[in-house]
């Protein structure tokens, strides 16, 4: 028990004394976690817009300024002519143009039918979706206050309701998301580094010629780890709390022990790649290109899982951060307890067993 | 025996790294491996410190099998790798703590034993080990060997990369280390330390030349030999490896050691011939061979 806490002592050295590995260690996530929360966003705020209204009559003007009103669009300019659509679009200054025709409100009460042209820029296909999305949804809601008190024929309308994420924030969606890729980056990377940081310099030689047994040697290194990722999960999960005001609806004390698991579960990989790689370089390169591009893109963090071709779908099923991502969106956005969540608990476990048993078997007692 | 090594072999691949090595090391024996680069010295420790398996042949540390008992070899043996290898990040006395504790010892226990050694290093206890010089480093690297109290202590080229007075130094260190009754196997590539060894075995390309003591195996040396030299050493050694009967031609310090294939040899007759090539101040010299000209000898 000495020498493992004379080991363990030895390995808080190393980690607080490489300022590098500090730095990425704590700053990662806090900086990974505001990026995520306000830059990277779906959402649409007060994007600018241009009006060219041919017909200047009650209605348009009643549109427009129900338009202007809602805090998604502000108005940027009226122009006049069609040809000055383009002109405004390479400008960039607009991202949308709404053309109204010609007598537009005559011909909605003669005709029941007016034409509104939504233009939008679609060098960035997300939002110029949602911004025609959102401005249909204002014109929508005017016809139907308009139509008050009407009798009509046949009408479906659709009540939406959107439950854990009422306010579609994708922040929401993110934060999941950002502490699975913070866990894992810095509990595989970090250890695979730490662990062939010994092979490289060569110390692994002399641990091994000394009575430590491979296991002691292997729980050293990660221990640290553990409890460096422990203090991040909180970090992330404080600022979302207080800064993103990202309810917890579940158990927090769940959401710490779900959360340890899938740190156990990175922490076997990165042992495992450890001892597959020979230098610290390629131990990154391994844990960069084979565990963080599947965890961004085949976890479901970014791109729903239940959109990719089949062959993806099945591959998804192998990286433990999708099933991690699926405990802690149940857990915090959806309230639930392990009874929701057992299945997929129990899948990280097989897998961390999984893997701390083949690091075993791969553990090198020797040189070759 | 302290060390007991039989028909070993070690292949990489194709490449042969030993062959055939059969040796045995007394207790509180310092036994010298002396060969070039790329001799297998490197390959023989890791065999001997249970970091490699030999494809053929066995050995044993103090009685331990280096491939079955890996285990009490590891908790018995002191190992001090050729690259330096502790840990840079980590002061001296951290280093030493560290590897104490791992040991299941601490430093004050087994104190006496490296304090000749570390209150060398001592005024530097607070530095890192990696803004050490070059003898520094080795120093407290034999201090962490050291440490446990080993049976053997295994030091892989010790003193290369480091000053001749910290060469020297640390060579004195090891004659007082022997006095403790640690068996040593140490490698070097300097042919002057070999002098100092009990024993020396000749390694080259993973053969075993010869094994004796340093003033048997000059013994050994079958030919009378020369220290030749001249006003222009270039000169000299190129004239010298033209003359018909040279046998070997290799420059030595300030002289070049020479010897002859003919029993009946003359000194003048050279001499002549040297001035002949318009050489001046030459002196010839008979001399006695060292370990290195025994050791050109057998690799020839």
């Amino acid at each position: 028990m000495k020498r493992f806490i004379g080991f363990i002592k030895k390995e808080f050295y190393h980690i607080f004394r490489d300022r590098r590995s500090l730095f990425i260690l704590f700053g990662m996530p806090i900086a990974q976690i505001l990026l995520f929360g306000f830059a990277i966003t779906n959402e649409i705020n007060n994007v600018d817009i241009a009006i060219l209204d041919h017909s200047k009559d009650a209605t348009t003007k009643e549109i427009i300024n129900k338009i202007s009103a809602s805090k998604y669009f502000s108005i940027n300019q009226f122009i006049e002519k069609e040809k000055d659509i383009e002109i405004v679009f390479k400008k960039g200054k607009v991202k949308a143009v709404l053309n109204f025709e010609k007598d537009f409100s005559k011909n909605l009460i003669k005709e029941n039918n007016a034409n509104i042209q939504v233009i939008t820029d679609a060098t960035d296909p997300n939002t110029a979706n949602t911004i025609s999305n959102y401005v249909n949804a204002i014109l929508q809601n005017y016809l139907k206050e308009q139509n008050k008190g009407v009798v009509q024929a046949y009408k479906i309308i659709p009540q939406t309701h959107m439950v854990y994420n009422p306010e579609l924030k994708s922040v929401y969606m993110f934060v999941p998301g950002v502490m699975t890729i913070i866990l894992m980056l810095v509990s595989a990377m970090m250890t695979s580094i730490s662990i062939t940081k010994e092979k490289e310099l060569g110390t692994m030689e002399i641990l091994l010629v000394s009575p430590l047994k491979p296991f002691q040697v292997i729980i050293g290194k990660v221990f640290p780890y553990i409890f460096l990722s422990i203090i991040n999960a909180i970090i992330i999960i404080v600022l979302s709390i207080f800064i993103f005001k990202m309810p917890v609806q579940g158990s927090l004390i769940l959401l710490g022990l779900e959360s340890i698991l899938f740190i156990i579960t990175a922490l076997a990989l990165g042992i495992l790649i450890s001892t597959i790689s020979a230098t610290q370089q390629t131990a990154m390169m391994i844990s960069l290109m084979g565990l963080m591009l599947p965890v961004i893109l085949l976890s479901g963090f970014i791109f729903p899982i239940t959109s990719m071709p089949l062959p993806l779908q099945v591959i998804s099923n192998i990286i433990p951060a999708k099933w991690f991502i699926i405990i802690i969106k149940g857990i915090m956005l959806k309230g639930v307890g392990l009874e929701f969540i057992w299945k997929e608990t129990l899948i990280l476990l097989g897998m961390t067993v999984f893997f701390i048993g083949l690091s075993v078997k791969k553990y090198k007692i020797r040189l070759e | 025996m302290s060390i007991k090594i039989a028909n070993i072999s070690k292949f990489y691949k194709k490449v042969k790294a030993l062959e055939n090595i059969s040796f045995e090391v007394k207790p509180g024996e310092l036994f010298g491996l002396i060969g070039p680069d790329g001799a297998g010295k490197t390959t023989l420790f890791r065999i001997l410190t249970t970091l490699l398996i030999p494809n053929e042949g066995i050995a044993s540390v103090v009685g331990f099998d280096v491939v079955k008992d890996y285990k009490s070899i590891r908790n018995s043996v002191g190992y001090m790798p050729g690259r330096f290898s502790l840990y840079q990040d980590l002061t001296v006395e951290e280093n030493l703590d560290f590897f104490a504790t791992i040991f299941g010892t601490t430093v004050e226990e087994n104190y006496d034993l490296i304090k000749d050694i570390y209150v060398q290093i001592e005024p530097f206890k607070n530095r890192r080990a990696g803004k050490l010089s070059g003898g520094m480093k080795q120093k407290l690297a034999l201090c962490c060997a050291l440490i446990h109290k080993p049976k053997v202590l295994f030091l892989d080229e010790p003193t290369t990369g480091v000053d001749p007075v910290s060469r020297k130094e640390f060579w004195e260190m090891l004659k007082r280390l022997q006095q403790k009754d640690i068996t040593i196997l140490v490698s070097t590539p300097y042919m002057d330390e070999a002098a100092l060894c009990d024993r020396i075995a000749l390694i080259q390309d993973g053969k075993i030349l010869e094994i004796d003591t340093p003033k048997a195996i000059v013994k050994h040396y079958p030919k009378p030999i020369y220290n030749v030299s001249a006003n222009n050493m270039y000169l000299l050694i190129n004239c010298l490896n033209e003359f018909e009967s040279n046998h070997s031609v290799y420059p030595f310090g300030e002289f070049v050691h020479y010897t002859d294939s003919r029993s009946d040899f003359n000194p003048t007759e050279l001499e002549t011939y040297l001035e002949s090539k318009n050489l001046l101040n030459i002196k010839i010299e008979k001399t006695v061979a060292t370990i290195e000209d025994t050791f050109m000898e057998l690799a020839k």
